[in-house]
């Protein structure tokens, strides 16, 4: 049997009073493109710079390659590359020069440095801004840039963290292309965080949905969404009192499925749900609740998310730009 | 025993290789800030020039050996030159880590130690390109000094006084974590350090309350072994200078690569 390219034993990582990581037990086979898919402050990021050796766990073990990270973090930073949230280009030298650095600080001998940078530039397209200053890089070339240096010294797994955070949607799709390309081509284990449903759902083989700090529940997206059951039925209601009341009746009129409300909505997981529509209807008549809109689609990622965290990752997203915002301010000196 | 050697070897070379890397660094971006260059020149030259024919024309200096103010002054320039640029290279690591490419380092699989000493030797190599510029410039202007050989051997003080301040400038970074934190710095150290250092006049005739501090300041010696190696003349004995420096730089560098090694990103 093969060494699992990553495997956690009850990893736990506290702040002060803050348990950021919580007990996080997983295995992930070698040459898998992997998901952490959770909203801000789930728990992810700690995730990764445990694994990663940036910052020791409090609790448990893990493995990268077979190897421990607590004891050996050395041989483990020689097996990974890390792509982390924020740049860390030296935006005065070359897109050349920093993967040139980066070479020589990971042992890569002259040559294997020469043919090394120009392979990893053909695989992200920055061959023809080689020579030029990374501070007059897009957003999108510097994390192909950024990408293209975890990748120099042919690590073994590869950790992005948010890999398209703030990117446009074209360059997120080119960026998706490059690292579903990596992952073959290379064959590098990957793993990757993201509170994109679209990012998980289309880029990784199997995720792991991570609320809270613990694992709320893993497989491929399809395995996720097809465990939901069905169709997912979604009753728009005048309010959230409203909604709550319907939810509480549908559950009492013994009705199969998974039935959640969310302001204003009910969201019902059922099987054959185009029938169940009149059902839900009568219901609602019958107490005298309004129903504004009917909808009825398949179930997404964001459904996974919702019924198994109770939340909505989208009502995570609203933060995102302020955050983007603050970066890019924190940036102008 | 062999293995062990061999192993030994093998992490000389990669720290040796540590060290380089980061020097290279240094140096590249220094070849691409020439208006970096020129601006550490110009504060001096203002200096040197103005200060210079001020002393002259406005009063006498006592106890002189017969040199002209400017001379007197160049060696001091050049010292306040060094502490500057080393002690800005030293806190620049506030700007890595600020805009993120600390990390990069810190992930990689090599000895912080030797990525603090790299760092060192970049600026310290920097900061005595400054130093030489200016002791050519001031020599140009007019300044006289004793022979070729002292202006060599003044070199080798300018490394001993830019490793002392680098060091110093990294530990103080690896536990400042914003620029608020570099201007104080800035203020609270380098103003008082170079004031009192005798790079503008001579320190024999001070009070002693304020001999005391001249004493205290590891700069003092910087400047009184320029001044020996430049113009022949110094109030502290040459080795004595010599002797507080390369402590002063071991203690710096040693307690700089600690704490840049328990630095937090």
């Amino acid at each position: 049997m093969n060494t699992p390219a990553i495997e956690t034993f009850d990893l736990t990582r506290r702040f002060d009073d803050l348990v950021a990581v919580d007990k996080i037990s997983l295995r992930i086979e070698q040459g898998e493109l992997f998901g952490l898919l959770g909203p801000n402050g789930a728990g992810k990021t700690t995730l990764i710079n445990m694994l990663s050796t940036m910052i020791p766990p409090s609790d448990g073990r893990a493995e990268v390659w077979g190897i421990d990270v607590r004891a050996n973090p050395s041989r483990v930073r020689q097996n990974i590359g890390v792509v982390f949230q924020g740049t860390t280009l030296d935006d005065k030298m070359t897109g050349r020069e920093n993967l040139d650095l980066h070479g020589r600080l990971y042992g890569l001998s002259k040559n294997l440095r020469k043919q090394r940078i120009n392979e990893v530039l053909e695989l992200v397209e920055l061959g023809d801004k080689a020579e030029v200053l990374v501070k007059t890089y897009s957003g999108g070339m510097m994390r192909r840039l950024e990408i293209a240096r975890g990748l120099m010294h042919h690590p073994r797994v590869l950790f992005l963290d948010e890999p398209t955070l703030g990117l446009d949607p074209q360059t997120r799709n080119h960026i998706w292309d490059y690292i579903k390309r990596l992952n073959r081509e290379e064959n590098v284990t990957i793993m990757l965080t993201t509170h994109y449903m679209e990012e998980a759902d289309q880029l990784c083989e199997r995720i792991a949905i991570i609320d809270h700090g613990s694992i709320k529940a893993l497989d491929t997206p399809e395995n996720l969404k097809n465990a939901l059951g069905g169709d997912v039925v979604g009753l728009g209601t005048e309010n959230e009192s409203q909604a709550s009341v319907l939810c509480d009746l549908y559950n009492k009129n013994g009705s199969a499925g998974n039935v959640h409300y969310k302001d204003s909505n009910v969201l019902i997981t059922i099987q054959d749900g185009t029938h169940q529509i009149p059902h839900l209807l009568k219901l609602a008549a019958e107490a005298g609740i309004t129903i504004l809109s009917v909808d009825l689609h398949r179930p997404t990622l964001d459904d996974v998310f919702l019924s198994h965290t109770g939340r909505d990752i989208r009502m995570e997203e609203t933060s995102d730009m302020d955050r983007i915002t603050y970066k890019l301010q924190g940036r102008r000196r | 025993m062999t293995s062990q050697i061999s192993g030994f070897k093998q992490n000389t070379l990669t720290s040796m290789n540590t060290v380089y890397t980061l020097w290279l660094r240094e140096m590249i971006r220094f070849r691409r800030s020439k208006s970096r260059i020129i601006g550490s020149l110009a504060t001096p030259m203002f200096f040197l020039v103005i200060l210079g024919t001020a002393f002259n024309s406005s009063f006498q200096m006592k106890g002189g050996t017969g040199q002209t103010d400017i001379s007197f002054l160049a060696p001091g320039i050049i010292g306040m030159s060094i502490l500057f640029s080393s002690l800005t290279g030293g806190v620049s690591i506030i700007w890595e880590r600020e805009f993120g490419f600390l990390k990069e380092i810190l992930i990689a699989p090599v000895s912080r130690f030797f990525v603090a000493l790299g760092k060192a030797l970049g600026g310290v190599t920097t900061a005595m390109i400054q130093g030489t510029l200016i002791m050519l410039i001031a020599f140009a202007l007019g300044v006289e000094y004793q022979s070729y050989l002292g202006m060599v051997a003044s070199m080798g003080v300018m490394l001993l006084i830019g490793l002392g301040f680098i060091g110093l400038g990294i530990a103080l970074a690896s536990h400042i974590e914003s620029h608020e934190g570099f201007q104080m710095i800035m203020t609270f150290i380098t103003m008082p350090v170079l004031l009192l250092s005798g790079a503008f006049f001579r320190i024999g005739d001070l009070p002693s309350w304020m001999k005391i501090l001249v004493y205290l300041d590891p700069l003092t010696y910087g400047i009184m072994a320029l001044r020996f190696t430049l113009i022949g003349e110094t109030e502290i004995p040459i080795n004595i200078c010599l002797a507080v420096l390369v402590f002063f730089a071991a203690t710096t560098i040693g307690l700089g690569g600690y704490m840049f090694g328990k630095a937090k990103v």
